[in-house]
C-alpha cells in the first residue's frame, strides 16, 4: 500500500515536471501574469487578478483574432521567484506580454529579461519611480510614489499650513515619498522635519509623541497599507486627531480594501492618490458594481485599477499592432490614453510612464460606509522625478 | 590496540564507498541536463536550495546545532557574489570563493555565540543574527540597493567560455557541477574520523568531552564549514539569477531551507538535495494549478509525510531494488547506519 503510495507519488512528480515543460503550442496571445498570490501581499495578486479576469469577460478574449489566455504564476512576492517564472513563461509558454508585478523589486528582478527578450512588461502595481527606467520594454499603469505626494505637498503648502511633519516607513518607497514631499513643500516656504519608523512591527508611540510635541500643522504619512490600520489607531488612541495637527497621507494608507476595516479613526484623514471606488463617473460606477458583483461584493482598491488598465493597454496596445508583441506593442503602447474609471490617464511616450489625475481626498462615511472622497484634483501629472530629470537635460 | 584501530580505519574506508543508489542518484541529475531542457531554471533554484539544506544539515545532521538563522550566511553569500560582479569582477567562481571565504569568517565569528547554551538559546540566537543583518542590509542602501535590491549584476561567462544564457543551461549545468564538488567535499568529511567525532558529539556530548574529543573546536570548525557552504549557495543564485533583493536574508528561507531539509531527511547529506526536489517540484506544479491555495495542498502533504513517517515512505524504493537486485534487502542509501529522528 504504501509502496504503491509511494510509487505514484514519485511517478506523478516526474510526470509533472515533464508535462509542464511541452505541449500548448497553439496561436492564442498568451499574457505571463506574475502576481503574488499568497503570502503577506496576497491582497494585491487578488484584487488584480479579479481585475484582469473582469476586464476579459467585458471585453471579450479575442483580440485582432487571436484568442488572449492569461497565464498566472504565483512569485509569493520573493524576487528571484519572479524572475524565474518570468523567464520560464518567455521561453516555455512564449509570452507575448508579462504583467503584473507587485512590489519594486519584482518589476526591477524582471527588467533584464524583458529587454533581453524584447517582450514588453507591464507594471500593474509596483510604484517606485526607477522601475520604467530599467527597461525600454517597460510600461506602467498603476502610478508613482512621487506622482501623488508631490500634489498633496502643494495642496497643503496652499491651504496655508507652514510647519509639517513627515513619518515614513524606513525603505526604499518611504524615503522616495519623504523626499518628494519635503523637497515640494520646503519649496513652497513650508519647513519640514522627518522622522522613520522600523518598516516591520513597528510601535508607533515614542514617534507620535515627537510629533504631539512640536505641533506641526500638518503630519504626513507614508506606511505600507497593511501597517495603516495600526498606525491610524495609535493617532487617535493618543488623541492627536484632536490636537489640530492635519493628518495627511498617501493614498496606500487608507486603501479602499482595508479602509472600511479601519473604523472611525480613519475618519477626516486626508490622503492623495490616483484611484479612489467613490470616484464619481459613470465609467467607474459600472466598474465598481460589476467588480463586486463579480467577486463577492470585494470592493476594488488602487491595485484593482492598474490590473484593469493594465489589460485596457495590452488590449489597445495588441488592437493596433494586429497582435504583434515586441518593439512594435511597446511603441504602440506609447502615447495611448483613454477614460479609465479613475479618470481620464495616458501613457507618457517618452517615459513610458502613466499620467493621470491626483486626486485630493477625504476619508468621509457614505451610506454607513467608509471612502475616499475626492474634493480636489490636479490634472495630467507626470512622475516628477522622472519630469525633473529631463527638464534639467 | 592496533586491531581495534585497524579495524576503525576499515569500518572507516567502507562507510565511505560509494553505493548504487548514489551513483544512480547522480547519474540522473547530471541525465536531467539532456533530459529536460524546458525546465533548468526550475532545476537551477532546485540545486540552489538543495545546497542550502546540505549546508543545514551539516550542522543540524551531524552536529546537532539548531538553526533559524541559516539565511544569514546565504544572503551574505549572495550579497557578496553579486555586489563583486556589480562592480566588475564577473569571474563567477571569484565569486564564489569569496562569497565562501566572508561567509565562513562571520560563521566562525558568531559560531562563539551560537555554541552556549541550549538548544532553545540556539535557535534565538541564529534567528536573531539573521534579523540583525537583514537590518543592516535594509539600511545600507547605498551599497545594497535597500528594499529594491542590487541592480545590475552582469556576469561573466563560466571559465570564460560559457556565458549564461536565457534558458538558464548555463546557470544549471554551472550550479550542478558546484554543488556535485561540494558534496563529494562534504561526504568526504563526514565519513572521516572528524564527521565521526562530530556523530560522537551530536549524540552524547558529556561522553564525546569526557573520551577527549574537543567539543567546542570540532562544533565551532563544523560551523564555520557550514556557514561557507551555505555563503556558496547564496552565491549561485546571485550569480544564476543575476539579481539580489532583501529576501535573501528573510526569515522565511531559514525557515524554507529547515522544511526541506526536515522533508529529505536529516543526517545522510542526500536529505537536503531530496527534500529539495520534492519540496520545489510539488511548489512549482501546485502553483501552476492553483496559484492561491498551493500552500494549503503543501500543509496537507507535509502532515501526509509527517504522519506516515518519512522512513517507512523512504523504505518503499528501497525493497524495490531490494526486488530488483534480487537481495531480499539493499544496502540502505544513508552513510550512517543509524537512523536519525527528526530534529
Amino acid at each position: 500500500m504504501l509502496r504503491r503510495t509511494f510509487l505514484t507519488l514519485a511517478g506523478a512528480t516526474g510526470l509533472m515536471l515533464a508535462a509542464s515543460a511541452g505541449a500548448l503550442a497553439q496561436e492564442a496571445i498568451r499574457i505571463g501574469l506574475i502576481l503574488p498570490m499568497t503570502g503577506p501581499f496576497a491582497s494585491t495578486g487578488r484584487q488584480i487578478e479579479a481585475a484582469t479576469r473582469l476586464y476579459m469577460q467585458q471585453n471579450g478574449d479575442t483580440v485582432g483574432g487571436r484568442k488572449v489566455e492569461i497565464v498566472l504564476r504565483d512569485d509569493t512576492g520573493v524576487a528571484d521567484v519572479t524572475r524565474r517564472l518570468a523567464q520560464e513563461l518567455i521561453v516555455n509558454q512564449k509570452v507575448t506580454v508579462l504583467a503584473g508585478f507587485g512590489l519594486t523589486p519584482l518589476a526591477l528582478a524582471t527588467a533584464p529579461l524583458s529587454t533581453q527578450a524584447k517582450t514588453p512588461q507591464v507594471v500593474m502595481a509596483a510604484a517606485t519611480s526607477i522601475i520604467t527606467e530599467q527597461s525600454p520594454f517597460i510600461v506602467r499603469t498603476s502610478f508613482t510614489a512621487p506622482q501623488v505626494t508631490v500634489p498633496l505637498a502643494e495642496w497643503a503648502a496652499k491651504q496655508g499650513m507652514k510647519k509639517a511633519m513627515t513619518l515614513v516607513s524606513d525603505y526604499g518607497p518611504g524615503h522616495d515619498t519623504e523626499r518628494a514631499f519635503t523637497e515640494t513643500f520646503s519649496k513652497a516656504g513650508g519647513q519640514v522635519d522627518n522622522l522613520r519608523v522600523p518598516l516591520a512591527n513597528p510601535d508607533f508611540a515614542p514617534f507620535l509623541q515627537r510629533v504631539a510635541d512640536a505641533k506641526p500643522d500638518a503630519l504626513m504619512v507614508f506606511v505600507p497599507s497593511g501597517v495603516g490600520s495600526q498606525f491610524m489607531k495609535q493617532y487617535v488612541e493618543r488623541g492627536l486627531d484632536k490636537s489640530g495637527i492635519r493628518l495627511l497621507a498617501e493614498g496606500s494608507v487608507t486603501d479602499d480594501d482595508i479602509l472600511n476595516g479601519m473604523g472611525d479613526v480613519a475618519l477626516g484623514a486626508i490622503t492623495a492618490h490616483h484611484y479612489s471606488a467613490a470616484h464619481d463617473s459613470p465609467e467607474n460606477k459600472t466598474f465598481v458594481d460589476a467588480f463586486q458583483k463579480a467577486n463577492k461584493g470585494m470592493r476594488p482598491n488602487f491595485m484593482a485599477m492598474g490590473g484593469y488598465d493594465g489589460m485596457h493597454l495590452i488590449y489597445e496596445g495588441l488592437k493596433k499592432t494586429n497582435a504583434q508583441g515586441g518593439e512594435a506593442l511597446v511603441n504602440a503602447m506609447k502615447g495611448l490614453s483613454w477614460t479609465s474609471p479613475r479618470g481620464p490617464m495616458s501613457i507618457d511616450p517618452q517615459t513610458r510612464d502613466v499620467v493621470q489625475t491626483v486626486y485630493i481626498r477625504k476619508v468621509e462615511r457614505v451610506n454607513g460606509e467608509l471612502y475616499n472622497v475626492e474634493f480636489a484634483s490636479v490634472p495630467n501629472v507626470k512622475d516628477p522625478v522622472k519630469a525633473a530629470k529631463s527638464g534639467s537635460n | 590496540m592496533i586491531r581495534t584501530s585497524q579495524e576503525a580505519a576499515a569500518r572507516l574506508t567502507r562507510r565511505g564507498r560509494w553505493s548504487l543508489p548514489e551513483v544512480v542518484f547522480w547519474a540522473a541529475a547530471a541525465a536531467s541536463v539532456v533530459l529536460l531542457p524546458d525546465r533548468y531554471l526550475l532545476l537551477n533554484e532546485i540545486v540552489v536550495i538543495g545546497l542550502f539544506a546540505l549546508s543545514l544539515d551539516l550542522i543540524l545532521g551531524y552536529a546537532g546545532i539548531v538553526s533559524l538563522g541559516h539565511a544569514a550566511f546565504f544572503g551574505l553569500g549572495a550579497y557578496v557574489a553579486g555586489l563583486l560582479a556589480k562592480h566588475g569582477v564577473a569571474d563567477p567562481f571569484l565569486g564564489l570563493g569569496l562569497a565562501a571565504a566572508l561567509a565562513a569568517a562571520l560563521g566562525l565569528a558568531t559560531s562563539f555565540f551560537v555554541l552556549r547554551g541550549t538548544d532553545l538559546t540556539k535557535l534565538m540566537v541564529t534567528l536573531g543574527f539573521a534579523l540583525v543583518l537583514a537590518e543592516i542590509a535594509n539600511q545600507a542602501a547605498w551599497l545594497t540597493g535597500g528594499a529594491d535590491g542590487l541592480q545590475g549584476v552582469v556576469m561573466g561567462p563560466v571559465l570564460g567560455f560559457f556565458e549564461f544564457d536565457i534558458f538558464g543551461r548555463t546557470a544549471y549545468v554551472y550550479s550542478l557541477a558546484v554543488t556535485f564538488a561540494l558534496f563529494v567535499v562534504a561526504r568526504r568529511i563526514v565519513v572521516s574520523p572528524f564527521g565521526l567525532s562530530l556523530k560522537a558529539i551530536r549524540d552524547n556530548p558529556l561522553r564525546a568531552r569526557a573520551v577527549g574529543i574537543p567539543v567546542n573546536r570540532r562544533l565551532v570548525a563544523v560551523y564555520t564549514l557550514s556557514a561557507a557552504y551555505a555563503g556558496v549557495a547564496g552565491a549561485l543564485l546571485a550569480q544564476t539569477t543575476q539579481f539580489v533583493s532583501l529576501d535573501v536574508l528573510a526569515f522565511h528561507r531559514s525557515a524554507d531551507v529547515l522544511l526541506v531539509l526536515v522533508i529529505g531527511g536529516v543526517g545522510y547529506l542526500y536529505g537536503g538535495l531530496v527534500g529539495a526536489v520534492l519540496f520545489k517540484v510539488l511548489q512549482d506544479n501546485l502553483a501552476a494549478i492553483t496559484p492561491q491555495y498551493w500552500h494549503f495542498w503543501i500543509g496537507v502533504l507535509l502532515v501526509i509525510l509527517v504522519l506516515v513517517g518519512r522512513d517507512r515512505v523512504a523504505a518503499a524504493p528501497q525493497a524495490v531494488w531490494g526486488r530488483l537486485t534480487g537481495r531480499r534487502s539493499a544496502a540502505p542509501l544513508r552513510l550512517d547506519p543509524k537512523p536519525v529522528e527528526d530534529a
